[in-house]
This record gives C-alpha cells, structure tokens and sequence, in this order.
C-alpha cells in the first residue's frame, strides 16, 4: 500500500514528522517499508503563461518567448525555449534565474546571441518524469507567479507500507487514517459520503446465484457519461504517488475510490451486457465450458469453483479479481453499469495465486473487504463520475444476504495482564479500546467487545489482547527477567552429540560444509544406485530438482569446486538429512559424509607427502566410533571402487559405507587422483558405553609375536575374528603389526605378523604357559586358513 | 726433597691446563698414581726422622686431598664442557612448523547454530527435532494457517511428489506442534534446522537455517518473551548495550506476535547492511496462539507460552561480518576457514 502523506492528512494529522509519524506506525504492526519525497528537490519554478512566441534569429529549433512569470518576476521574461510543443498562451513551469533543478542551476545566459532569462521545464527537467515529450502543460486556470511545487502538490512524501496479511482494513486512505487516529490520538476527519440524486429510472436486476460467496451487491446504471473529460490532476497526482497510472476517466476515478475506501469497484460499459438497459447482471459460478477474455489480455477457460459475474449469455468478469476485456469501459463508452460487492475473502484467496496473476482488487477481497461501506463507496464513485464527466444516475440497486457477523469477544483484564505480563488497569484498557473505535459494553474487569465489520481479524480474546498491547505500545511493556523453576537438564553419558562428533572430525582436519538438500536426479541415480528419489513438483532448476538420500554428490561436486580454484588437498565432512522415499512417505535419516582427496598431511617439511588412502580414512571412522569397534566388511557401492569399497558394521547392522571413487566416477569429473569417501548414520554413532572398570593384573603380561604365511585372498578381519572366536581366557589382545610381500614370501601368499599379550589375573604366566597358548592359536591358523609359520 | 708447595702448584697448574678427560687421568696418574709423585713422597715417609713423620704424613694427605678435590673439580668441569658442546650440536631450529595434521573447522552457521544452543541451553532449553519433508498439516494446519489463507503465499513452499510429506518445511514451527503433540506442559525447548523456500536471488538462498523456540508454562507472558529474547541478543552478540525492540507484527501462530529488531551492530549511524534505519530485522516471536494449543490439546486457561523463530544466517552474517548469504552454501574452502 502506497499513498501520498498529504492525502492521508486530510483525514488525519497529528502533529508528528513524517518521520515520527512512520515509526509509530511501524511500532504498532502498520511497517512503514519507506517515506521518499514525492518529487526530487528544486526551487525557484514558477507557474508561467507565453505570452509571445518567436522563431531564434540564429538557430532553426528554438524559439524566443516572451513569459509572464507574475509578480515576483517583475516584467515579462525573455527565454529561449527548444519544445516543441511551446505555444502562445500555453501555462507551463518556468525556472527563474538562479532555480536549482535537478542536477544544473539556471542563470541568465545567452543562447545562440539571445538573451534568455530563465528556463521552460519539461517533467523530466523536474525530477517528476522520465520522459519528455516536451514542456510540461499546465491547465488553463493554473496561477500565473505561483511556486509550483504548491500549485503541483509537491511538497509531499509517498509511505509505502508493508502490511502484514491480517491488516485488510488498511488497504484504503480511510482505513490507514483510523489506525493513525488510534495510534496517535489525533482527530479523524471522516470521509463525507452524500447520494447523487438519482435521475433516471432504469436499472438492471441483480441475481445472486451463490450468496455466501457475495452476500453483498450494489449496481447502478450511469447513462451518458463524457469518456472524454479529463481526469483532474489532483485525482492522478494522487493515484500516480499509490504507483497507479492513469487508464480512462471513469477506470481513474473507481480506482481513486478503491484507494479512497478500500472497495474494488469496476465500472461496465453497459452496451456490452446482453440486453443493455433491459437486462440483468448474475453472480454465479462458471458453467462447464465457459471462457472468458481478462483485461490483462488472458484467455481463461473458466473452472466451475470460479465466481463469475455474467449477463443472461455469458460471463463479463471474474468476480473480485479481474474485469473482461470486452465488457470494459473504454473509447465509445456512453453509459456504464457500475458495481460495487462484497465478495467472501474464501472465494477470493488463493485465486490469484493460483491463477499465476493478482490484481488490486483481489488482493483486498482475500484479506477482506468493509462492507458496511460497500454502498458509500458506489455513491462517492458515483459522484466523482458524475461531478467530472456528466451523466444522469439511476439507483442503486443491491443484493443483501447473510452478511459476516462477528459475536461480541469476552475479554478479561486479568487474561490480558497475565499474556502481558502488566498491570493493565481498566480504565487503562477502556482508553485504548475507545481509541481503537471498539465498541463495548461490561465492567468488573470483563469487556464485551463488538468487532467492527473492517476487522476481519478479530474474532477472539487474544485478538483483542493484541490490540490493547499494540496501541499501548510494545515499548512500554517491560522486558522481565522470567522466573522459572530451576531444574537441571539431562546429561545422558552414554551419548554423544553431534557437536561432539564434529570436533572428532575438526580434530582430525576436516572441514565442514553445509550443501542444499535437493540434488541433481543424475547424481542420486549415478552415485546413490536410487532411480526413484523423492522429487520436487517445483524445483528451482533440474539440477535442484530430487532431495539426496546420499551425501556423495554434494561431497563431490564441493571437491570439484575447490579444485577449480586451486586446492590440492580437501577434506570435508558434512552432517544432513537424507531423504528415501518409501512409497507414500519418506524415510528420512541423518547422515555423516566425509571426503578425502590429495595429500595425507598438508605439505610440510618434516614427512613425505603421499595421497591419502582407504586405510587412513578408515582410521577416521574408527575414532569416530571409538571405544566402539567397528566391522569392516568388503562390499560394493555405486559411487565407489568395486575393490576398494567396504560396508562399516556395527554388531549386525550396517551403518555406512567407505571406499575409494569408483574410476568411472573420477574420470567423468577429471579428477587428477582418486578421492576416498564415507557416509555414515548418524544414529549408529550417538551410542557410547559407559565405562566400567575392571581390576588390573598385578602380575606381568608376556608378549609373544608370530608371523605366518597364508594366501593372499585370506582377509585379515577373519584370522582376527577366528583367533579370538577361541576364547582363551590367557589372550588378552591380539593385534596384527605387520603386512609383509616379497623375498622370502612365494607369490601369491602374504605374512601376517601379530603380537599377542597373555595375561593371567591369578598369577605369573609362564614361558612354557605362553607357548602352548600360541601354539594353540597357530594351529587354528594353520587349519583354518592354511598358514605356515615364517621362519625369520 | 720435593717442595710440597711447589708440587702441589704445579699439578694444580697441570689439570687446569687440561681439557680432555683421558689426558686428566693421565696427568693424575703422575701424582697420584703407583709411581706417582706424591705416591712416592709417601712411600719415602719411612726414610724420615720418626718426629718428622706424623707432620710429613698429614701434610702429603693435605696435598693429596687437595689434588683429588681439584681433579674432582676438573671432572665435573670437562664433563660440563663436553655436554655443553653436545647440547649445542643438537640444537634444533625450534621455528620450524610442528609435523602432522592440523585442524580443520566448523561451517560458521554451524558455530552460530552452536552458540545459539548453548546460550538457549543455559537457561534451560533443550533441543528438539523434526523431520525437513514435511506434512500441510505441520507445517500450516496445525500453526493456524488454513489453506488459501494468504499467509501461505509468504511462504514459497517447494511441494513434493510424496503424497504423506507433501513439502519441504518452510520454517522449523511445525516442531513446535510435534513436540506439544508428545510432551506435557511445562516445555522449554528449541528447535534448530534446516528449513526450505522457493526462492533464490541476492539476500536468499533456497535452504537456510532457523531455529525455532518454545516456552509453555503457567505463567509465561509477553514481558518475559521480551526478557529472555533482549538478554539472548545481548549475550549472542557480546554487547550489553545492543539496543532492542519489538514491534507488532503479524504471523498466524502466534498472539500478540512481534518483530524483533537490534540497533545495528554494523555502523553507528546508518549503513547499508541496516538500510539507513540503524535497526536490524532478527527474529520474528509472539505468545503462542490459542488455535495452536487447541490443535496439541493444551488447555490455554492453564497455560500460556511463547514462540519464536530466528534466522541462523543472518545472526551469522552480522557476527562475523559476513556480506553475502549465497557464500555460505558455496562451500568455497577459502571462506570456510575463516572460522576455524
């Protein structure tokens, strides 16, 4: 909503800035969103009549005018004008010498030899258009020697407002001027409504076929009207500073009154219903097959939820939206059939949006419209028209059924104190109440309240809360200190949060990255295997087009990018949702990502560089899952390298995946070196034990290293698992030190080097204990998996 | 006869010459070995007078302890000496980089998610979660937006082809409705996430971060919403002189519902980042609205709440001066470790 300041001190004008005057209104939930002046500052212009006109002795395009500029001016001015369109006995603003405009000052000069005193502007010399097609005429009655910027009305400032969707009642000067009464205190100056007299008799029958959705209706016929006459500057300097533009005479002034008032009107020219004068106006919904062709140039095939207003053949507009492009008023126009309803905010909201266009009038339909004044702003439209173009009226016929009713809202002091959180006295409340324009009845601290018919928005008690606070003023209610029990929160030891995790991984030099949740499709297909994504109806772009139910594609392309711009080692991690769709729903489950590419270690001076692998990643996810042993089990994934790919196990539930880019992969996206990436479950990473202590051996363990030869398809994890599924009480760990390939070692067989720590808890092992414990576990080997013992 | 006091300059001039510790020994051995002169000395005590004896012997004693002190002395020192060399030879050069990893960091709308945690945390409030694909009803029914009402076209939703998970959620608020739906009164909790609106230019992104906060009690009011959002951005932003306000506004969910803005922590008088206001839009908040507590079946006689959600980003960007939204979903790692 934008409007002049000006115009809305004429309803009301409290002796506030234009500055001041916004802030309070901000405060109060009416946002001022900006004050600009409505026209750039200049000074020294002047309403000026050419008296004479004469060709330049020197220059072809310009012409010598004698001016009269008034009194200040003394004598008539000689100035050299180049517009075209100069005349003798045109009235136009004259800058005087020493005039300040926009951008030069204006002093005597000669021009081509010719002395000129002074300048004739143009709209766009003045700040106050951005086109010139020449001088900027004024009316005939225009006072010569008056400062323009008072005879212009410029010394005003346009408020643009930003008004939250409740607030339908200040989409009209009318509405904003009682809200600034209220807020300020200052006197309203109520807009004054008187009938037209009413000259003729004709007029067309109303049917209303869907009263609940317009329960109101008032046309009236206007014959003879002058589409000619000009619109009054003051109307279009008015309706120019609310952004609109000037359409035809009679399109300006219902738009004026829907500024004015905030009802839509629309005016019909009355040649183009079925039957004229004699015929007759229905407001129903659209019947199968019906089309119609909108003032904005659309064709629409009406749906049967569309509210039309048609004749006895065919639809003319769509009911609180958009006018028909046939049935407008435009050039030809004689008579009009001019309407003015109320229609239900629920047939209107949603239309528009859904229709892909809005328009003014749908706009203040959907956030609900004063019908109480639907009939006034018909006469104040009438009177305009008739006032400016001529024309004989006849009455206003109207359709009234169930008009909305709010019941009367209980509101108790002690509920509006206790919300509050003040000591709001009665009195106090009555006040604020009185100065809001509710009515109410009641006392002993309970009010019965009567929500006028502009207030959609309020229908309960704390509606009313609400606008006792908002015109006491957010400001005056003080910011306490809250009491509240003291009680301390959980701490659950045996978990870990995700700010925990995170610095597992901040320690170990990854650095996160947040990435947006919807995907390319190829990316979930390529590197997620998943052909069926949960998809967006209206994605922003194709390649935002599927929510990720994998972190791989996000990961990869931030490596990508970063390689772009000259990184050589990236390491990421990522914490987000991932979405699988499960039929009619989604899965949805918190993941971990991570990737690794380039060099183990940042360049440095005092280790060797070399790439990061699957090994050192894996160490990550171990520390991850630490003290928890993870399970680490070769198996194959989209996105990663079919040899180099593992599932992470824990107990007997999957919970994620590491592996090294799948060549395919790396190759597609250029990547000079492999990149080794994991996705873990969040889930399976927020359980901890609680720590138990165990008594400690007093007597000494004994350590025993073994290396064997097995075949090199033998995986570790199962010598492991298979030595320790033994259960000797003596083992207290088993780990393996060495991998070793080559001299000493036939082709195809690898040595395993494991140590081994005996301990007994009830007394010193020994040697000879040892030994047969190793022997025992040697054995199980050799059995098991072939291994010979290695001779050193 | 030997002058003792000559003997005894002279080796005491002879191991101080000395710097080595074999060559010490060496020069010992001269005086005090078997064949040593002051040895020698001694084994002649018996060719002397019986009377001169006793004083003799105490008197080569003397010398001898002196000697034995000053090779002692002598030792030490060489030894000394010989670490010192040592030392200096393994001397490093102590301003060369430590070896191995470094760090890495956090995302900066993961730290601020962090901080507004933990201040949140110290009053009380614990942290709550709900899912990102989300139902109408969560997301608008249940806040007290009915359909076609035209606050939904606030919001531009991004729907989904799931029909039970229709969209993506536009605010983290239906965690609100979750979390009331399973939790008696008294609440105190906040809910961070990830939330989603169809619309990309300069100062939007399509996935930002909120976090949403709920405090349902017997006698939570207004003046008390004010209190713990005025001391929340004071604490966040370290300054006990942020100015505050709260102005009307309007959302569905909540009433009386206010907007809150801080003077702006950029400038002193009026910049770009506050559109020469001097004031910053930071978090929108209000009392719960009673339709809300109808929907979770809280009786709204005995209990009163308020509500709040806050953008994660933009208190990010007027942290650490950050200038444009759009990098923070870059992931450009020259930005990122700015804030490590």
């Amino acid at each position: 909503m934008k409007f002049s300041e000006n115009w809305l001190r004429t309803f009301v004008d409290p002796p506030l800035s234009a500055h001041d005057l916004g802030h309070v209104l901000t405060m109060a939930g009416i946002e001022v969103e900006s004050i600009e002046p409505a026209a750039a500052s200049f000074n020294k212009v002047v309403v000026a009549e050419v008296l004479s006109v004469r060709k330049h002795p020197n220059a072809d395009l310009l012409r010598v005018c004698e001016v009269n500029a008034g009194a200040a001016a003394g004598a008539p001015l000689q100035i050299v004008c180049g517009a075209a369109n100069v005349r003798e006995g045109v009235k136009v603003p004259c800058a005087l010498p020493g005039a300040q405009l926009p951008g030069i000052t204006i002093s005597h000069a000669a021009i081509r030899g010719v002395e000129s005193a002074g300048m004739l502007c143009s709209a766009r010399e003045l700040g106050l258009s951005d086109v010139a097609p020449g001088l900027l005429l004024l009316p005939g009655d225009a006072p010569v020697g008056l400062d323009f910027r008072r005879y212009y009305e410029l010394e005003d400032n346009i408020f643009t407002l930003k008004l939250t969707p409740n607030r339908g009642d200040c989409l009209g000067m009318t509405g904003v001027a009682r809200e600034v009464a209220a807020i300020t205190s200052a006197k309203l100056e109520p807009l004054e409504i008187i009938p037209v007299e009413v000259q003729i008799g004709e007029g067309l029958a109303i049917n209303v076929d869907a009263p609940g959705a317009c329960p109101l209706y008032c046309g009236r016929v206007v014959r003879d009207v002058n589409l000619d006459a000009t619109t009054p500057d003051w109307l279009i300097r008015r309706l120019g500073r609310s952004g609109l533009r000037g359409v035809n005479v009679v399109v300006d002034i219902t738009n004026y009154v829907m500024l004015e008032t905030g009802q839509p009107l629309h005016a019909f020219d009355l040649d183009k219903i079925a039957g004229a004068l004699s015929g007759s106006i229905h407001v129903r919904y659209s019947k199968a097959g019906e089309a119609l062709k909108l003032l904005n140039g659309e064709n629409l095939a009406l749906q049967p939820d569309m509210l039309v207003i048609a004749d006895q053949v065919k639809p003319l507009a769509l009911a609180g939206i958009m006018g028909g492009d046939e049935s407008g008023v435009g050039a030809g126009t004689k008579d009009l059939f001019l309407e003015s309803a109320f229609f239900s905010p629920d047939v209107i909201a949603g239309k528009s949006f859904s229709l892909g266009f809005s328009s003014d009038s749908a706009y203040r339909f959907e956030r609900g419209v004063d019908f109480s004044q639907t009939r006034n702003a018909l006469e104040r439209a009438t009177r305009l028209i008739t006032n400016i173009c001529g024309g004989r009226s006849g009455a206003i016929r109207e359709f009234k059924g169930r008009l909305p009713g709010h019941d009367p809202i209980c509101l108790r002091l002690s509920r509006a104190q206790r919300v509050l959180g003040i000591d709001l006295e009665e009195r106090t409340a009555a006040q604020l109440l009185q100065r809001l324009q509710l009515s109410f009845t009641g006392t002993e601290g309970v009010f019965n309240v009567k929500p006028p018919p502009y207030r959609f928005d309020l229908a309960i008690e704390e509606d009313l809360i609400e606008e006792l606070a908002r015109v006491y003023g957010y400001d005056n209610i003080p910011a306490a200190v809250p009491r509240a029990r003291l009680s301390m929160l959980p701490e659950p030891e045996t978990g870990r949060t995700l700010p925990q995790l995170r610095q597992i991984l901040v320690g170990r030099d990854y650095q996160e990255v947040i990435n947006y949740s919807f995907v390319d499709p190829a990316w979930e297909h390529e590197l997620a295997g998943n052909n069926k994504p949960v998809a967006l109806k209206n994605p922003l772009s194709s390649q935002m087009a599927v929510m990720r139910s994998s972190l791989f594609g996000s990961l990869i392309a931030n490596l990508g990018f970063n390689l772009n711009r000259k990184q050589t080692r990236v390491r990421l991690f990522e914490i987000g949702c991932c979405f699988e769709g499960l039929g009619d729903a989604v899965a949805q489950q918190e993941k971990l990502g991570g990737l690794c590419y380039g060099d183990v270690l940042a360049e440095q001076w005092g280790a060797p560089a070399r790439d990061v692998d699957f090994y050192d990643v894996k160490a990550d996810i171990e520390a991850l899952f630490w003290p928890r042993a993870v399970r680490v089990v070769s198996a194959s994934h989209p996105a990663l390298h079919p040899g180099k790919s593992a599932q992470i196990c824990l107990g007997d539930r999957i919970a994620g995946y590491l592996g090294e880019l799948h060549p395919r992969w790396r190759q597609k996206l250029g990547l000079p070196k492999s990149a080794v990436l994991f996705e873990l479950e969040i889930d399976m990473l927020t359980d901890r034990p609680l720590p138990k202590a165990a008594e400690i051996s007093k007597y000494p363990p004994i350590r025993r290293d073994i290396a064997v030869v097995v075949p090199e398809n033998v995986a570790v994890q199962t010598t492991l698992d298979r030595m320790r599924g033994e259960k000797i009480p003596l083992i207290s760990e088993i780990h393996l030190f060495d991998v070793y390939r080559g001299a000493g070692v036939e082709a195809g067989k690898k040595s395993l080097a494991f140590r081994m720590l005996l301990q007994d808890t009830e007394k010193t092992l020994t040697d000879a204990e040892a030994d047969r414990t190793v022997a025992k576990l040697l054995s199980v080997l050799e059995s098991e998996f072939g291994a010979t013992l290695r001779n050193h | 006869m030997i002058n003792l006091d000559d003997l005894l300059h002279e080796a005491l001039t002879l191991f101080s010459s000395i710097d080595d510790a074999v060559e010490l020994e060496q020069a010992k051995a001269r005086y005090l070995g078997r064949q040593g002169k002051l040895t020698e000395l001694l084994k002649g005590l018996g060719k002397l007078p019986a009377a001169d004896r006793p004083g003799m012997g105490n008197r080569i004693n003397q010398v001898k302890e002196q000697l034995e002190a000053a090779l002692h002395q002598r030792r030490d020192a060489i030894r000394e000496k010989k670490l010192g060399e040592q030392l200096i030879g393994e001397a490093l050069d102590v301003t060369l980089p430590g070896r191995g990893l470094g760090m890495g960091g956090l995302h900066p709308v993961t730290r601020t998610l962090e901080r507004i945690q933990s201040l949140f945390h110290s009053v009380g409030f614990t942290v709550a979660a709900g899912p990102e694909v989300e139902s109408d009803y969560y997301n608008f029914t249940a806040l007290n937006i009915p359909e076609n009402h035209p606050a939904r076209a606030m919001h531009d939703t991004f729907y989904t082809d799931v029909c039970n998970g229709n969209l993506l959620r536009t605010h983290t608020s239906p965690v609100q409705i979750r979390y009331m739906q399973t939790n008696p009164p008294p609440l105190k909790v906040i809910a961070p996430g990830r939330v989603y609106r169809r619309d990309s230019d300069l100062t939007h992104t399509p996935m930002f971060h909120q976090v949403e906060g709920l405090w349902v009690d017997k006698d939570v009011n207004f003046s008390a919403l004010k209190g713990v959002l005025s001391d929340f951005m004071k604490h966040f932003f370290e300054r006990d002189d942020l100015r505050v306000r709260f102005r009307a506004s309007f959302f569905p969910f909540t009433e009386p519902s206010a907007e809150m803005d801080i003077g702006c922590v950029m400038c002193s008088n009026g910049c770009r980042v506050c559109g020469h206001t001097g004031w910053l839009e930071v978090l929108g908040c209000g009392m719960v609205h009673p339709n809300v507590f109808k929907h979770v079946n809280i009786d709204r006689e005995k209990y009163t709440g308020f509500a709040f959600g806050l953008g994660v980003e933009r208190l990010a960007m007027l942290r650490y001066g950050v200038n444009d939204l759009r990098l923070f979903f870059e992931n450009d790692l020259r930005f990122l470790r700015q804030f490590n």
